[in-house]
């Protein structure tokens, strides 16, 4: 951070020590098939998927065992070869240890291949939304963290008039690895998912950003794509939070994208490294995304790097076969920074981890709170210019909107205030409260809307049916009232034909 | 008997005039607060309260009897929203929020009476003479008036499970 910079407010985010060597520079690994394999239906942004097999069902690696449900859905496909054993709960990797559905395969071991059929000569000559619907069908998502569905993100870039791509090779959070290992290992598979993320998205450039801290990477990709002028490889200053898509994208452009916009508003669509491994697997192998390279590391691991594994290992597996040196103090699902902590160990890597990490006492420093001392290091440090030392004291009074006139809804979740707090206050934390709450209201109002239409709907069924009562009794009134005539005039008329038989 | 009735309606109309009148002139304005917080409200008249209907606990909570945290099935959201319109302080810790709760039956109990039915103000209780019956989640709104109908106790109310999508971060502890 330079005296420019500090001139100039360009001081966001903080420069952690990145602690990804030797786990970064250690070859990939791939890891014996565990025995059952537990696969969330969630592991998207978006409603979960349906699934459509059945318990006592043989499916095959890649084999669809859930489709996509909704506008915003992803597929998902079994990642190995075994029986169906149950279509049931799985608990999340997430904080809150909560269930989620999910699909329970027991693998047979021959982690056999489903035949991929149609696989285009040319994708090149597909139509861009034909790309899409393979991407979609493949269930790609987003493989930064985030997760959304990219099929869903290319055909949106698309209707919005995309002219640039910009391709997250970050990889600000320290620790990991993954993404830097992609682009060393599979950089030609990177370059080619780029090419076709360009021809689905109808965007012109590719830019890859990333960060100097992996010069192995950038020669790799710039000699991947050395033959292919409409891909640049740009590298960028190691600063976390520089794998945010908003300030990526102010890294390579020199703009900034206003509070309540996306960069796909100007013009800009991004993905991730990983993201495009995935689509080049989809596309030319038409292998569905059904493993990813996950990042071991952290001083409990006894033996960290870079491994492939199946969607639906459970972490205690991995565990099982990695070996840990000691207890871990913490264990966590992504990076240090961002990623979820996790209950315990028996939850499934899913999607979006990029990483397990496994820290130790001493690297997890934990300890309690102290008051705030005002000194606003976290203001310098928020990469958005928001106040977090004033956004949580309103929220520690419960004053959710004075922390959303602060700006609380443009907060990534970056952490950065928190990482720089020398009273270890867990600001994050604060604001994925207000965040939860706020969104609980928003929900309890729409609630309170629905009863009312109910309450309507009902008052105006109980008059519908008295009305229909009273008509009904009208009716049978006015039957009863005719067949009374009736009866009368029959018994006048027996009365004559008697008078008249006896005359 | 001709005389009777003319009188009788005679007198019905100058009555009822006079109450037609009296009614314009000696109208009172009703509080347009009031109708604004009545608006507010979720509008079933459950009566979980303690007041007749929704637009009784606006205006206990206009006059000052009653706290605007006294409605279960509006939550913190509607306490908050009421005070903000009133200008009133408030203070929500005193307000248990045990979680959002709807009916549930009990199907080897429900002998089918349609009793709960009838009391339901959203219609959330589908079902027929003699048929078990059966709560759509999405339209109950846990006012628990069908709970005391039930002659067999099948009727329970049932804390609505949070999901990954409705959990909420709990709040850090103070230092």
């Amino acid at each position: 951070m330079g005296i420019l910079d500090r001139i100039f407010g360009n001081h966001w985010g903080v420069h952690p020590d990145d602690r990804k060597r030797p786990a970064a520079d250690l070859p990939l690994r791939r890891l014996p098939m565990p025995a059952h394999l537990y696969v969330p239906l969630q592991q998207h942004i978006g409603a979960p998927a349906r699934p459509v097999v059945l318990v006592g069902q043989r499916v095959l690696k890649g084999q669809l065992i859930a489709e996509a449900q909704g506008a915003t859905s992803a597929a998902i496909h079994a990642p190995s070869s075994g029986t169906v054993s149950a279509v049931g709960e799985i608990t999340a990797p997430h904080a809150s240890g909560l269930p989620v559905p999910g699909i329970t395969i027991a693998c047979d071991g021959e982690d056999r291949w489903l035949e991929a059929a149609d696989i285009p000569a040319d994708p090149f000559a597909l139509e861009p939304a034909e790309i899409s619907r393979r991407i979609a069908a493949a269930g790609v998502v987003g493989m930064g963290g985030a997760t959304f569905p990219s099929a869903l993100k290319l055909t949106l870039g698309k209707k919005s008039g995309i002219s640039t791509l910009i391709i997250n090779g970050g990889e600000c959070e320290p620790y990991l690895s993954c993404d830097d290992r992609v682009m060393r290992d599979f950089a030609v598979d990177v370059v080619d998912g780029i090419r076709l993320m360009l021809h689905a998205s109808g965007a012109t450039t590719a830019l890859v950003g990333i960060e100097d801290n992996k010069p192995e990477a950038i020669a790799a990709m710039k000699q991947a794509a050395a033959s292919f002028p409409e891909i640049r490889v740009c590298p960028v200053p190691a600063r976390y939070p520089m794998g945010s898509e908003k300030h990526l994208f102010s890294a390579l452009t020199g703009k900034e994208v206003p509070a309540d916009a996306r960069t796909t508003d100007l013009g800009v669509l991004v993905h991730n490294v990983g993201t495009a491994a995935a689509v080049h697997d989809a596309i030319r192998n038409g292998r569905p995304l059904v493993e990813r390279i996950v990042t071991l590391n952290g001083g409990a691991w006894r033996a960290p790097g870079n491994v492939v594994v199946p969607v639906g290992m459970l972490v205690s597996d991995l565990i099982a076969v990695a070996e840990l040196k000691e207890q871990p103090a913490r264990l966590i699902m992504g990076g240090p920074m961002m990623g979820t902590l996790l209950p315990s160990a028996i939850v499934p890597v899913v999607k979006g981890s990029s990483g397990v990490l496994a820290l130790t006492a001493a690297e997890a420093a934990d300890g309690d709170a102290q008051p705030c001392i005002r000194c606003s290091s976290c203001v310098r440090a928020c990469p958005v210019g928001l106040l977090p030392l004033e956004m949580s004291a309103r929220i520690r009074n419960e004053d959710y909107a004075g922390a959303v006139d602060l700006g609380l809804k443009d907060c990534i979740a970056c952490g950065c205030c928190a990482y720089v707090c020398p009273s270890r206050i867990p600001l994050v934390q604060y604001f994925g409260h207000a965040k939860g709450e706020l969104a609980a209201r928003d929900r309890t109002k729409l609630r309170n809307d629905a009863t009312k239409r109910l309450v309507a709907a009902r008052a105006e069924r109980l008059e519908r049916e008295t009305k229909e009562k009273a008509e009904a009794a009208a009716r049978r009134k006015a039957e009863r009232a005719k067949q009374k005539a009736a009866e009368a005039a029959a018994a006048a008329a027996g009365a004559q034909a008697d008078s008249e038989t006896t005359a | 008997m001709i005389a009777a009735i003319l009188s009788l309606t005679l007198l019905g109309i100058a009555l009822g005039l006079g109450l037609g009148v009296a009614a314009k002139k000696f109208a009172v304005e009703g509080n347009p607060v009031v109708d604004e917080l009545t608006a507010l409200m979720p509008g079933s008249n459950c009566g979980q309260c303690g007041y007749p209907g929704c637009a009784g606990a606006a205006a206990a909570i206009v006059d000052g009897t009653a706290a605007p945290t006294c409605c279960p099935p509006g939550g913190k959201a509607l306490a908050t929203a009421i005070a903000e319109k009133l200008g009133l302080s408030l203070d929500l810790s005193g307000m248990v929020d045990e979680g959002p709760k709807i009916a549930s039956v009990s199907e080897e109990i429900c002998i089918g009476c349609c009793r709960c039915i009838k009391v339901c103000p959203t219609d959330a209780i589908v079902g027929a003479a003699k048929q078990i019956h059966n709560v759509i989640r999405e339209a109950c709104t846990g006012c628990a008036a069908c709970i005391d109908r039930c002659p067999t106790e099948a009727m329970v109310m049932k804390p609505v499970p949070v999901t990954l999508q409705h959990w909420v971060w709990p709040k850090p502890a103070l230092a």
